[in-house]
């Protein structure tokens, strides 16, 4: 290596600070003003009646809802998104690359679609409506729609963090593994889990920041009862339609409150991880 | 994948066995009963206070206190649910055809207009405007929307109830001028309908436009909505316009027969219902700005409701179902005259 002032690939100081300072900036209004915006709003006439919006009964129970729909929806998707990663990288089969492109499906699709579809399924008058009629079993505008909606849009996360990290990892160990007697089961567990755990929390955060936010395919499957169907997202929405707006903020801020502590775990575990990494090294 | 799908499964098993759950404390007979009022948009602080008057006056008759709950949105998106399966114990919608609609898939009796007093419809309300304190742009009266520069903002005919009303009040208007046919009718409606600048789903949708957004110069409302903007924005400079004509708006109510007899909530619908019609009801009503029809509490509202002449659906337009068909149904008049961006 010559010595040199600067990288050929470096940008000349200038541009990079311009284009540091527009990404800043950027991401200033874009995000942080917003963001400032709801709490600030929130706040207008006191805390106490911030905090009166929150502990009221509706309010209460659209976080219950929203914390128990998430409870069911992430751990499918994390169970879910570890068998197709797994699946994947791991194996060659016909219709892998098939599987990708569903995995994504959920991406690219608009939410207010997916809830659609479960209209279409499990609607009175949808083809599965008949059958569930006759059972008494009501899955659309109660708790299983609410959860099937919300596992179909959150479902790619775990198992999109995994698949690139998989492929790259290989499975040297996971055979080592096999040759030393090791069945399936314990080289996921010892083996293959432990190598994957920084990526499967990441992945699995992300999946719970946007199940507890999400708002399209939950609105179309909801009913809109409040104090039964309604989650957070949802009650936002309700409170700022009644004129109700200090509540409809202080409900978001707590939700977006709910968001930041995911995505504050997730950049330590980030941290975290890169640290242990580095000692092993 | 499979995985996943073994789970699912699993998780749906533990819900409907919670579903069921459910279902069963429903039906036990000292178990306070639940109930659902589907309800169009402007019509939540109504209900609200209803809910707390009923309660008081159901569990004063000796039964568990019900619990009852609503849910508000566009008029014709709400009965939309209520067909998908949307569990409604009373449906009270924007106008006759939604119901209708309902009626249609056999989920309640088809003659339900005639079950309660006054075409089922408890109180009325009207279609007026909304307009920016000291009326700048001279909006009296239904000609005045249709000057060039007045931007007016109404909900989409196709998904809410009060903006059906706000197309056939101008129609009926249109039509009773001098030489007016339902060729100018339709001609006015498109004028109108060219200088709106957005079309918010439901009413309340349409309100935060005018009122927050501060988007438009009339804003066309339920009677009522524009009485709760006043009071909600006393500082936003607002009043309201009495045209001298507008339409007899009559919202109804029913039982939704399928869902009642299926989770046994039929004598607390039922009572729900015809408690509008007491004294009390038709009080709270006129609190919220909609014209109660027990003509006492009519008078003791005083001022409060002024007087103007009205068209109803029935005979201007041969009823709702005639009305929906020829107006608003897909290749009806509006899906005609209505193009997007005002062109």
């Amino acid at each position: 290596m010559t010595a040199r002032p600067r990288a050929a690939t470096a940008d000349p100081p200038w541009l990079a600070g311009l284009l540091i300072g527009a990404a800043l900036a950027v991401a200033g209004v874009v995000l942080v003003l917003p963001l400032a915006a709801v709490f600030t709003e929130s706040l207008r006439r006191g805390w106490e009646v911030a905090w009166e919006a929150i502990i009221e009964p509706d309010a209460v129970s659209a976080m219950q809802l929203t914390l128990l729909v998430a409870a069911i929806a992430v751990p499918v998707n994390t169970l879910g998104g570890i068998a197709a990663a797994w699946a994947i990288a791991r194996c060659d089969f016909p219709g892998r690359r098939l599987l990708v492109t569903l995995i994504e499906l959920p991406f690219s699709v608009s939410p207010v679609i997916s809830g659609l579809v479960y209209v279409l399924l499990f609607g009175a008058q949808g083809y599965f409506g008949p059958w569930l009629a006759a059972h008494d079993i009501q899955i659309l505008f109660a708790l299983p729609g609410l959860v099937l909606a919300t596992i179909f849009v959150t479902f790619p996360f775990v198992a999109r963090t995994l698949i690139p990290l998989m492929q790259e990892q290989g499975q040297a160990e996971e055979e080592a593994a096999l040759t030393l007697g090791a069945n399936t089961w314990q080289i996921l567990w010892h083996v293959t889990l432990p190598k994957i755990r920084w990526a499967l929390l990441a992945g699995i955060l992300l999946c719970n920041a946007r199940a507890m936010g999400e708002f399209g395919a939950v609105a179309v499957v909801s009913g809109h009862i409040r104090g039964q169907t309604n989650t957070m997202p949802l009650h936002v929405e309700i409170l700022y339609n009644e004129y109700m707006f200090v509540g409809a903020f202080a409900v978001a801020s707590l939700l977006a409150l709910l968001g930041l502590i995911t995505l504050g775990a997730k950049t330590a575990l980030e941290i975290l991880s890169r640290s242990r990494m580095g000692s092993h090294a | 994948m499979i995985t996943s799908a073994i789970s699912r499964r699993a998780s749906l098993a533990g819900l409907t066995l919670f579903a069921a759950d459910s279902q069963a404390r429903a039906q036990a007979p000292q178990a306070p009963q639940q109930l659902l009022n589907v309800s169009y948009d402007p019509t939540r602080e109504f209900y609200r206070e209803y809910h707390t008057a009923f309660a008081e006056f159901w569990a004063g008759q000796g039964h568990p206190r019900p619990r009852l709950s609503a849910s508000h949105g566009g008029s014709g998106r709400q009965a939309r649910a209520v067909i998908d399966g949307l569990a409604a114990d009373v449906v009270t919608l924007a106008l006759a055809y939604d119901i209708d609609a309902i009626a249609d898939r056999g989920l309640l009796a088809k003659e339900w207009q005639t079950r309660l007093p006054d075409n089922a419809s408890p109180y009325t309300s009207t279609i007026v405007f909304l307009v920016r304190r000291g009326n700048p742009k001279a909006l009296r009266d239904w000609p005045d929307l249709l000057k060039a520069g007045v931007s007016v903002i109404t909900p989409n005919p196709k998904t809410s109830g009060g903006a059906r009303w706000n197309y056939l009040a101008l129609w009926a208007w249109a039509l009773r001028q001098p030489g007016g046919t339902e060729a100018t009718a339709e001609q006015a409606v498109t004028q109108l309908f060219r200088q709106v600048p957005v079309l918010d789903t439901g009413a309340r949708g349409s309100t935060t436009t005018f009122v927050q957004r501060g988007q438009g110069d009339v804003l066309l409302a339920w009677e009522n909505e524009a009485h709760l903007a006043l009071q909600e924005f006393p500082q936003a400079g607002l009043e309201i316009v009495y045209p001298a004509f507008s339409i007899l708006a009559e919202p109804p109510v029913s039982v939704v027969d399928a869902n009642v007899d299926r989770r046994g909530t039929r004598p607390l619908a039922e009572a729900y219902l015809q408690h509008l019609y007491s004294d009390q009801g038709q009080r709270i009503a006129a609190k919220h700005f909609y014209r109660p029809r027990n003509p006492d509490v009519l008078r003791e509202a005083g001022s409060r409701f002024p007087n103007i002449e009205f068209a109803t659906v029935d005979t201007v337009f041969g009823g709702w179902r005639r009305a929906q068909a020829t107006h608003f149904d897909d290749g009806g008049v509006f899906d005609r005259i209505y193009r997007p961006g005002g062109r």
